[in-house]
């Protein structure tokens, strides 16, 4: 269990380097997600441990959010003379965002059930069963 | 009397491990609130939490930087949880590969609609151009947002700020309200909870449903990317289509 810390710890690191050395835009535990996730593709599953480590950091995900949190908390008095605008476009856009990433990832779905995958060659399996 | 109490209570949160069970007992009580209310996505642990802990550190004069002395090592988790997330997703990879097409929909109309309409939305009340630009990227996960923030001449502190505020809303609105909106579909739940709110709402809905928890924590990374593409051009195209 320990050890898988590791493993998702290395992976960070990888993603880190990589984020430094290509100036790629993406955080560097984003691009060790993208690692791990190679990885597990290639070698057919996450052990048992490295399934029993993520399981257990994520079941504490927001708590790791807390700390930031504390943070902004004490932030937003600074923010007081701009609050109208500034909450109703926070409220506003991620109700829109996410209102509509939802109702466009439906619709495509239910129109386009996997035909998209087969084209761009990542279908694997029972493609063409929903056509 | 008062005042030594806070003094010796200021001296016992200098202690790196007090901030980290402070932080985490706080969080056991927002948890045990969310619970209470049949996991209500409106009880929100994380705001519960934060608000507990500032409660205790406010009276007793302690930093923010004395704080995250010892939280700074619940925070340093976040880095392999965000790699974590790479376990959920491959196990439902295939589901991803199945809908494919609409999660690069989804993403791409969710992460530009977020974007346009927080920009739209400041400019039109008033708000000053510092926030209207700190603003833009705020439904990126943190370090993605703050690079994009600085590329476009944001304020990254004030960035912060808004992502996490905006990931608390999209996890407390991420439960009844896609119920009036009509989706059932855990993966275009999740993968919505991602696109607008990043980890945090990511965190909210893989504590209901571990498929849509696969989604959104797909959507983190591809909204990542997505967003620091479009960005930097779109806030360069402002001033041809005279606005700023």
């Amino acid at each position: 269990m320990a050890q898988s810390l590791l493993t998702l710890l290395v992976c960070q690191g990888l993603g880190e380097l990589i984020h430094r050395v290509t100036a790629l835009p993406l955080s560097g535990p984003i691009i060790g997600m993208i690692i791990l996730l190679g990885l597990m593709v290639m070698r057919t599953g996450p052990s048992k441990e490295l399934r029993a480590a993520a399981n257990s950091l994520l079941g504490y995900l927001s708590l790791l959010f807390v700390p930031a949190a504390v943070g902004v908390v004490a932030y937003l008095p600074v923010l007081q003379r701009e609050w109208l605008p500034i909450a109703v476009a926070l409220f506003g856009s991620t109700i829109l965002g996410m209102a509509s990433a939802a109702l466009v990832m439906q619709a495509v779905n239910r129109r386009y059930p996997s035909r998209f995958g087969q084209q761009i060659g990542l279908q694997v399996g029972e493609a063409g069963d929903d056509e | 009397m008062i005042g030594s109490l806070a003094r010796i209570a200021a001296g016992v949160l200098e202690i790196p491990v007090i901030a980290v069970i402070l932080t985490w007992l706080a969080f056991e009580v927002g948890r045990w609130a969310q619970r209470r209310f049949r996991g209500s996505a409106l009880v929100n642990p994380v705001l519960i939490a934060a608000t507990l802990i500032i409660a205790v550190l406010e009276p007793c004069g302690t930093s923010y930087e004395t704080y995250m002395r010892g939280a700074g090592l619940i925070h340093f988790l976040l880095g392999p949880a965000a790699v974590a997330l790479a376990v959920p997703i491959y196990d439902n990879i295939d589901r991803i590969r199945h809908g494919a097409a609409g999660v690069l929909a989804g993403i791409a109309v969710g992460a530009t609609v977020a974007c346009v309409s927080a920009i739209g939305l400041a400019w039109w009340l008033g708000a000053s151009e510092g926030v209207v630009r700190s603003i833009a990227p705020k439904s990126v996960t943190t370090p993605v947002a703050i690079g994009i923030s600085e590329e476009i001449g944001g304020r990254p502190s004030m960035t912060v700020v808004f992502v996490i505020v905006t990931g608390i809303i999209a996890a407390m609105i991420s439960g009844r309200f896609f119920d009036w909106i009509g989706v059932r579909d855990w993966e275009a739940r999740g993968l919505a909870a991602g696109v607008a709110g990043h980890g945090i709402a990511t965190a909210q809905i893989l504590s209901v449903n571990r498929t849509a928890g696969a989604f959104a924590g797909l959507a983190i990374g591809l909204t990542g990317l997505f967003t620091a593409i479009l960005l930097p051009i779109a806030i360069r195209l402002l001033p041809i289509i005279g606005l700023g």
